[in-house]
């Protein structure tokens, strides 16, 4: 059952939260074992909660548009006395003292939250084989990654666990792993979710988002974590359009571009073949769909990885052994500070904290840090351009299906090109999303990525919708 | 363009970034971070005269409040989670001392 049929139950009585909060446990318990989704559930938290929703339904009340629907967080999220990962040594057994925004969001609107999912260690990867809890598996096929850093969210909502989860995209973090996994991945326009208690990468790029297994859910998931809130000061005061109304509007009358500049980034063949198809199926449901360049995107990847490290250095200077997480006892201030440090954070973390640092030293500021924030001007005026003509932009997600483990995990740069496609986005603080639409050659999942401009959700999701519509029956979940 | 990465240049910013790194992990990172900078020429390379940074993606700018006082997190929620607590404040190895 989709989220959205599940609260409707709840509400209307005929269903009862505690019921299918158990049924999802029991399908945790049975399943993650193998994929390793999760670092925490919370099964006795769960379970109260939901007997709070039945019995408010008793009363009468109505719990909200999500009334018992069960949710998990990716483990950066913070949720008062629970534990917080990170998927870190560093933050290993640390419970926040507050709840993240959304996480208040969700409770008012009756979610129940199940539990933390993994992720590659403070949100840095592509594959979630960066966690230092271990590695999720893609429940579409074992041996393979489910995509990163969100990748325990994507597998929950692919196995079944669940049927909504958050995670948190920074250069694609949400929209890949949904790619690779079959599952709706939607990255809102920066500003349009609050970011208070979601523990920071880079803070220009962070934004938080919904997984769903189809686009009328993810919708209703965005619609309630969405909006201003004054504890976040990067929070667009008037909010972001609501999308779920506008899901059966059609794209008949759009003009959608697809990014030439994305066809010749080394996408593979089958990917590029289920873009071609999408196309098809925009056409035939009345879009008018051509061709767009976007010259400066192709330094999108370059300039994300002197910005997003740069940015990772400074916000990941606050894991010093002081007031939280892990120490290293050392004789004095400065080897304890080095001792945490080297002892709490992976090996990713520490290449991008380096290069970050460096990117901002002394005699190489102006020549990284500066430069990418010069580039990152230019995707955003070329963007601008594109949209002069086009309402929304068609491209791959990643540009292969879901990989094997160990694939590109000693080479750096092969796994940052998993993202060459969703990092431009980011840049420009743009919405864009990853909607299933068949399988490449390997019999896995392939997405294709609706992007839009600032504050454009609205026909984001109507092409997304359009697209679910008419994707290839290969998406049966697992 | 910047001049090569060396590692000694890597062993600078490992000091400046309070991290301790191994001998091995020195020579790994300088050959690592090398070749993502070397992928990074090509923005270096770029003629952006004229152009300005953008720092952050939304054009917002002195996001103000009411100066109002409102609840916060007690003292004690606050050193629940540290490494070591005296009296209650945070305890940290000596900072000041003999030099080695």
């Amino acid at each position: 059952m989709t989220a959205i049929e599940l609260a409707t139950g709840v509400r209307a009585g005929t269903n009862q939260a505690s019921v299918v909060v158990d049924d999802h446990l029991r399908r945790i318990a049975e399943g993650d074992g193998d994929i390793h989704a999760f670092n925490l559930v919370i099964a006795e938290r769960a379970r109260s909660r939901a007997e709070a929703i039945d019995a408010a339904v008793g009363r009468g009340e109505d719990p909200g548009p999500l009334s018992g629907v069960p949710i998990a967080l990716k483990d950066n999220l913070c949720t008062r006395g629970t534990p917080t990962t990170c998927s870190s040594r560093i933050l290993d057994g640390w419970c926040p003292p507050y709840d993240a925004t959304v996480v208040t969001r969700l409770e008012q609107a009756g979610a129940v939250v199940v539990g933390k999912t993994n992720l590659d260690e403070f949100a840095m990867g592509s594959s979630t084989e960066n966690s230092a809890f271990g590695p999720t598996r893609n429940p579409r096929d074992p041996s393979r990654v489910p995509g990163g850093s969100s990748g325990g969210s994507a597998a929950a909502v692919a196995a079944g666990f669940v049927p909504l989860a958050l995670g948190s995209d920074t250069g694609g973090s949400i929209r890949q792993p949904a790619a690779l996994c079959g599952v709706v991945g939607a990255k809102p326009t920066y500003g349009g979710v609050s970011r208070h208690g979601l523990v920071a990468f880079a803070s220009s790029l962070d934004q938080i988002g919904p997984f769903a297994a189809n686009v009328a859910d993810a919708a209703l998931l965005l619609d309630v974590i969405a909006g201003h809130d004054p504890l976040d000061s990067t929070s667009w005061p008037e909010g972001i359009p609501s999308v779920s109304d506008t899901l059966g509007d059609g794209v008949s009358g759009l003009t959608i571009g697809v990014v030439r500049e994305f066809l010749e980034g080394g996408a593979d063949s089958d990917v590029l073949a289920r873009l071609d198809g999408a196309v098809a199926a925009l056409r035939s449901q009345g879009a008018d769909v051509r061709e767009v360049s976007i010259p400066s995107v192709i330094y999108g990847l370059s300039a994300y990885y002197l910005i997003a490290p740069a940015e990772a250095s400074s916000n990941l200077a606050r894991y010093d052994g002081v007031r939280y997480g892990l120490r290293v006892d050392a004789p004095d201030i400065g080897s304890m500070y080095g001792a945490t440090r080297a002892e709490g954070f992976g090996a990713e973390v520490k290449r991008r904290i380096m290069l970050g640092t460096y990117a901002l030293s002394a005699g190489y500021y102006d020549a990284y840090y500066g430069q990418a924030q010069r580039v990152r001007t230019l995707i955003i005026r070329d963007f601008a351009r594109a949209y002069e003509e086009v309402d929304a932009l068609l491209a791959p997600t990643a540009p292969t299906t879901a990989f094997a483990f160990g694939a590109k995990t000693n080479n750096p740069l092969a796994m940052y090109l998993s993202d060459v496609f969703t990092i431009p986005s980011n840049l420009a603080g743009h919405p864009a999303m990853s909607v299933p639409f068949g399988v490449g050659d390997d019999g896995l999942p392939v997405g294709v990525q609706v992007l839009a401009p600032a504050l454009g959700e609205r026909v984001m999701f109507r092409v997304a919708a359009a697209l679910e519509a008419a994707a290839p029956a290969a998406q049966v979940a697992a | 363009m910047a001049a090569p990465l060396s590692r000694s240049d890597v062993a600078h910013v490992a000091r400046l970034a309070r991290l301790e790194v191994s001998d091995e992990q020195l020579d790994q990172f300088t050959v690592q971070l090398a070749a993502i900078l070397e992928h990074a020429a090509d923005v270096e390379a770029l003629d952006t005269d004229g152009v300005p940074p953008t720092a952050h993606p939304l054009d917002l700018v002195n996001v103000l409040r009411e100066d109002e006082v409102c609840p916060s997190l007690s003292r004690e929620e606050v050193l629940a989670m540290a490494p070591d607590v005296q009296d209650g404040r945070f305890r940290v190895p000596r900072i000041l001392g003999e030099a080695p």
